[in-house]
């Protein structure tokens, strides 16, 4: 430790550290950089995320209302917890809308990404035009939609031959439908992204010896382009994982978990919970399931894929 | 090599131009017509109408404050990434000490941290700080939730700068620092302009942090306006359109000049 705060001074570094280690190579390790160098971002993040991180699991001990001081309560919020149907339930909306998101846009995503990853000039045209979801918020997308999908000045109402009486909001079923369709809608162009650029590194030698054999375009798609971007596939699904069950904005301005709680997920019971009920040791609770759902998930991540994967799956993007 | 149309992706691509192109168009058409044409004709019809009422509107309802506002949190953000992140990857990239590797561990952690997961201690903490209703209680939670995702791209520029470029400055008997500004900076910008990027787009779009730690008009962001007009005047669909169509146009206009490094940015806010 003490050494390495030596190193943080760079005048005084470089030598003192030859002397501890073996000489080999000893050119590369002159002038390296101590940890000091990293310190002030360090101090930032623990006290705007870790701190809070720590604070989030003791607050689900403790019963606050936003205004006293907060007190310890044991594991009351767990208990009411684990006990709450609308928790239970909204655990398997999450579970739902999350298997919708990756069910609906893997395969849109890879097609889609394929096709664009092809040099040909309608294709670049077009892909501008596909990618433009892409340039509003999650909540310009939903404040988007909402107003789309009104039931009375949006677009069920001047179609009714298709949408029933237009009122989309109205059923728990029209309801998830509408967020599963509008985080497709939002997130579709982001995964083909990865796909493109993915689909883009393939070889090209690949194609063209399974052309001699007299392989056809399916073949070599299912064959060919479908392995190649396995790793591709693992960094979006988990991706798409993860931002489901981090699905808030949608839920909120969409449906307000309505109707009823029959939308209402995790993310969305947590804000109802703190910041509608002003229960906040309860709403701590929710926030720590989410922590340790979306951690293991993130690990998973490291050891499945490699985030050095991540990086060469952003390659051939343009 | 001689290929045939593929016709199922075409037609895959055909149905994705017509879910994006529909939508699109309504958004555009609806913010230069009339509300009553809107209301009368349907969203899908072609406008018999036309005004820019629905823009001026934007601003007199108070979006010129809540861009002014969303300017300052976007810079500011900007600002303490490039600050803090440019010397953390440096060190991630070169130090060999143990107290940089647990660092990075620690930064690759965070980037499991969703912002939902701290947000009620966020509230306690900001509010205890006197920093409730202000704008720099959301530029501070903000720019430190850019920080992991900012560090990985860095660092990764940062890696591929060659190993005999450092030797050689090292034989001149270069300090760490002298490589940092004479080396590192110039050739990572590259990963400087994607991590500028990816910051103020995660400011910019920014909604749950101001949507908790603010409430008056005066430090109302743009994403925050935007949902309050919904729950206001749902009713005037154009002039909603209208505001979001503004909320867009700085990321348009980015989009434009700089595709690149946007859409590398947006690559990033996904791996968030």
């Amino acid at each position: 430790m003490t050494t390495q705060i030596t190193n943080a001074r760079p005048a005084a570094g470089p030598r003192k550290e030859s002397r501890r280690r073996p000489p080999a190579s000893s050119t590369t390790k002159v002038g390296r950089p101590g940890f000091a160098w990293a310190l002030p971002a360090a101090v930032f993040f623990v006290l705007f995320a870790i701190v809070p991180l720590i604070m989030v699991a003791v607050l689900s001990f403790m019963s606050w209302d936003g205004l006293s001081s907060p007190e310890f309560v044991g594991t009351d919020n767990w208990s009411r917890l684990i006990d709450d149907p609308v928790m239970l339930k909204s655990i398997w909306l999450t579970l739902l809308l999350t298997v919708l998101g990756v069910v609906l846009q893997t395969p849109l995503s890879i097609l889609l990404g394929v096709w664009a990853a092809g040099h040909q000039r309608n294709r670049a045209v077009l892909s501008v035009i596909y990618f433009i979801p892409l340039l509003l918020s999650a909540t310009a997308v939903s404040v988007l939609w909402r107003a789309l999908l009104d039931p009375n000045f949006g677009i069920p109402a001047s179609a009714t031959w298709l949408f029933g009486d237009g009122n989309l909001f109205g059923e728990q079923a029209t309801a998830i439908g509408v967020l599963a369709f509008v985080s497709t809608w939002q997130f579709t162009p982001f995964h083909t992204l990865i796909y493109q650029g993915a689909a883009r590194a393939v070889p090209p030698v690949l194609y063209q010896a399974a052309a001699i054999d007299g392989a056809g375009r399916y073949r070599q798609f299912f064959h060919i382009t479908l392995p190649q971007l396995r790793t591709s596939m693992i960094t979006s699904m988990i991706l798409m994982i993860v931002g489901g069950l981090t699905t808030f904005e949608t839920v909120l301005i969409l449906t307000q978990g309505g109707p009823g709680t029959d939308t209402t997920i995790s993310a969305y019971y947590m804000y109802d919970k703190a910041f509608k009920s002003f229960d906040y040791g309860t709403g701590s609770a929710i926030a720590l399931v989410l922590v340790v759902a979306a951690t293991i998930i993130s690990l998973v991540v490291v050891r499945v894929s490699g985030y050095d994967k991540m990086r060469s799956s952003m390659e051939g993007v343009s | 090599m001689r290929r045939r149309p593929n016709y199922v992706a075409g037609a895959g691509s055909l149905v994705w131009l017509f879910l994006v192109g529909l939508p699109l168009y309504v958004l555009l058409a609806a913010t230069l017509r009339t509300r009553q044409d809107y209301a009368e004709n349907g969203p899908v019809s072609f406008p018999d109408s036309f005004t820019l009422d629905n823009y001026t509107g934007a601003f007199d309802s108070g979006f010129g404050q809540y861009f002014l506002n969303t300017l300052v949190v976007t810079a500011s953000v900007i600002a303490i990434v490039l600050l803090l992140v440019p010397p953390l990857a440096y060190a991630i990239v070169r130090s060999r000490g143990r107290a940089t590797s647990a660092i990075f561990r620690l930064f690759l952690l965070g980037l499991a941290i969703p912002a939902q997961a701290v947000i009620v201690p966020m509230f306690y903490l900001i509010s205890e700080a006197g920093l409730y209703d202000n704008l720099l209680g959301v530029i501070l939670p903000t720019a430190a939730f850019c920080l992991p995702m900012s560090a990985l791209i860095l660092s990764g520029a940062m890696r591929d700068i060659s190993p005999e470029l450092y030797e050689a400055m090292a034989m001149d008997g270069a300090s760490p620092r002298r490589m940092f500004f004479q080396l590192v900076m110039p050739l990572s910008r590259g990963g400087l302009s994607t991590i500028v990027v990816f910051s103020a787009l995660q400011a910019w779009n920014g909604f749950l942090f101001p949507l908790v730690l603010t409430q008056s008009d005066s430090t109302k962001v743009v994403t925050l306006g935007l949902y309050n007009f919904q729950t206001e005047h749902g009713i005037d669909i154009p002039g909603l359109l209208g505001a979001v169509v503004l909320s867009m146009v700085p990321v348009l206009l980015v989009y434009l000049f700089a595709r690149r490094a946007l859409v590398q940015g947006l690559m990033g806010v996904g791996g968030k």
